[in-house]
């Protein structure tokens, strides 16, 4: 997120879930339907209490488990509400199937994700396994740095799936206790601002429409489910332009410019990582240290997730001589993570791309610091100066 | 050595202007204490005086007495490190008995500060917390009778943030009353006597502060 810099004065202290919870107060949606789990409980614990005292229109539902809640999510949203509902780690893997059906049945469910490992061994602290994990259930990804960007993508994601050419649902991420817990200056719009930027849902087909009944989620076999796959296919780029459309108008409101990814000292940098989140933080700290002393490093830093922007990134990347991707995640396929594998794809038409690296890191909430980030520019620096790759695929501070 | 609190505090004090660096603080408490509280009772303070801020704890076993540490980053430049804190220029401590069981100077650089809840003269904490670096300075403000006597409760992190922005500087007095008070009446809206003992012990606390 790029800025115009204001005074922290103007600005309130909040935590992630908190400033999650202040946007869904904003956004007021027609349901919410939920079950608690750590660290996305604040989420729920907050907006429930604006719905107890009247704050919101919303109809809350309280589910007794996250399958259950995303499916109460999906019916309120097919009949033609705006429903949201929010989770973490095992509460997403328990929703999983849910989800192929929130797609397929494309319905413009908006979701905040807080990031978490997932069992076992148990952990509830961050990594992006959860999210990772969902990435081919068919919705539009969002990954937040700090807590303003959480609230800043969650009302753009309204706006987003709700899209004529998408409407398809949005997971908005943002790192478990590192910023759903952690509080900083929010720079929040006003109220009115923010409900006339998402305006009212507009549903192609409600099933409470009786005079136009239709059905949602019939069977659909050799005949045409086929097509309809390629019309989420289709969605999918479609929303990749929707992403930018809604950025643009939201940077009119809020003065906060957003991309399919941000970069940070790329355009000339000899070495640079690719890293989502709350890391991406740390690691402008570290780049401006490093810029002093005369290396020329750089970030890439991914926002959407899904759709993947193939192109742009492979654009912005392809004449730097050495990259490392950042993976909060190891999908275990032996080759790297997730985002490594479909960086790493999306250069293959080049016949210039950079040397590559994948680092696996801070799974479980291990901590990034300042010297982590560090020792990834020393390694690449090495891969620069002698063009000896070595390990393709590390484990960032980890024991061996 | 226990000396004027006024003179020799403010003789030590390094004040927030001198700094350009980001301020980090650790809070040390056992669960039930606030040290989360009084870790976001100070972003909320500085943020409203225009600051740049976080404020986050460190997540354990959540049980009554089990060991709770909390941060700070107090900066006038916006903060962008997501990391955690190892090398703190203040350390709240609102629980003696933690020692021996913590490293309670962990990573405090040259210059730092103990701030240290005890009835003790900061040259006993010192002694009795194993303090051997001179270049960490030591603080004590008996912030459990501080607020036993205004609260009613022994909940030290309120009076602490009072000796806490002492020692560092960080905010202007009133500004930082002010705003205890503003999130304080959001709690317990239908108790003011709670809200005033605790701007009290803030007060109180800023004002008793000792160094060595």
């Amino acid at each position: 997120m790029a800025v115009q810099r204001r005074s922290p004065a103007e600005s309130v202290a909040m935590t992630g879930n908190e400033a999650v919870a202040d946007a869904m107060r904003q956004i007021n949606p027609d349901v919410v339907a939920a079950y608690p789990i750590t660290p996305a409980t604040e989420i729920v614990q907050i907006f429930s209490a604006y719905a107890a005292d009247g704050r919101v229109d919303t109809e809350m539902v309280l589910a007794e488990s996250e399958h259950s809640a995303m499916s109460a999510t999906i019916g309120a949203s097919a009949a033609g509400a705006r429903a949201m509902t929010a989770t973490s780690s095992q509460g997403l893997l328990l929703m999983h199937e849910m989800l192929y059906v929130a797609s397929g049945a494309r319905q413009p469910i908006v979701m905040p994700v807080v990031n978490r490992a997932v069992s076992a061994p148990l952990n509830i602290h961050c990594d992006h396994s959860d999210t990772m994990g969902s990435r081919d259930a068919g919705w539009i990804q969002i990954y937040s740095e700090n807590a303003q960007e959480a609230y800043d993508n969650l009302i753009q994601a309204i706006r987003i799936a709700e899209h004529p050419n998408v409407q398809l649902p949005c997971m908005v991420m943002m790192d478990g206790f590192i910023i759903s817990h952690g509080m900083e200056n929010l720079f929040t719009l006003p109220d009115e601002t923010v409900k006339e930027f998402i305006g009212e849902r507009k549903p192609l087909y409600p099933l409470l429409d009786v005079d136009n009944p239709v059905t949602f989620g019939p069977v659909d076999f050799t005949d045409f489910y086929f097509e309809h796959k390629r019309q989420q296919f289709e969605a999918m780029l479609e929303a990749k332009k929707a992403i930018l459309e809604v950025a643009a108008e939201f940077e009119k409101i809020s003065g906060h410019r957003y991309g399919l990814f941000e970069t940070y000292q790329l355009d000339d940098a000899e070495m640079a990582i690719v890293v989502m989140s709350s890391a991406a933080g740390t690691s402008r700290y570290v780049i401006d240290r490093l810029r002093r002393q005369g290396l020329k490093v750089g970030m890439l830093k991914p926002r959407v997730f899904r759709p993947f922007p193939a192109e742009e990134l492979a654009e912005a990347l392809k004449d730097i001589p050495v990259v490392a991707v950042m993976d909060r995640s190891d999908s275990f396929s032996g080759q790297g993570g997730p985002l490594f594998a479909e960086i790493r794809a999306a250069l293959y038409e080049y016949d210039k791309r950079p040397i590559m690296v994948n680092y696996i890191y801070g799974l479980g909430g291990r901590d990034v610091r300042v010297e982590s980030i560090e020792s990834v520019y020393r390694d690449l620096d090495i891969i620069r100066r002698t063009g000896v790759v070595g390990p393709r695929v590390r484990h960032l501070d980890v024991r061996e | 050595m226990s000396v004027d609190s006024a003179t020799s505090v403010q003789a030590q004090t390094e004040t927030y202007d001198d700094v350009s660096d980001v301020i980090e603080i650790r809070w040390h408490g056992r669960a039930g204490q606030g040290a989360k509280t009084g870790a976001l009772l100070v972003g909320e303070a500085a943020s409203g005086a225009g600051r740049y801020i976080q404020a986050f704890p460190e997540y354990g076993p959540e049980r009554m007495g089990a060991p709770v540490v909390a941060y700070n980053r107090i900066s006038r430049e916006p903060i962008t490190l997501h990391c955690g804190i190892e090398s703190p220029r203040y350390v709240v401590i609102l629980d003696t008995t933690l020692a021996g069981q913590i490293d309670l100077t962990a990573g405090v650089p040259d210059g730092g500060a103990l701030i240290v809840n005890a009835s003790w003269t900061p040259a006993e904490a010192r002694e009795k917390l194993g303090v051997t670096n001179p270049a960490v300075r030591v603080y004590t403000v008996d912030a459990t009778a501080i607020s036993l006597e205004h609260i009613g409760r022994p909940i030290p992190n309120t009076p602490m943030l009072g000796a806490l922005n002492r020692v560092a500087g960080l905010l202007d007095i009133d500004s930082l009353l002010e705003s205890v008070r503003k999130k304080l009446e959001q709690r317990f809206r239908n108790r003011p006597e709670v809200v005033e003992g605790n701007v009290q012990a803030v007060k109180v606390a800023y004002e008793e502060v000792q160094g060595e």
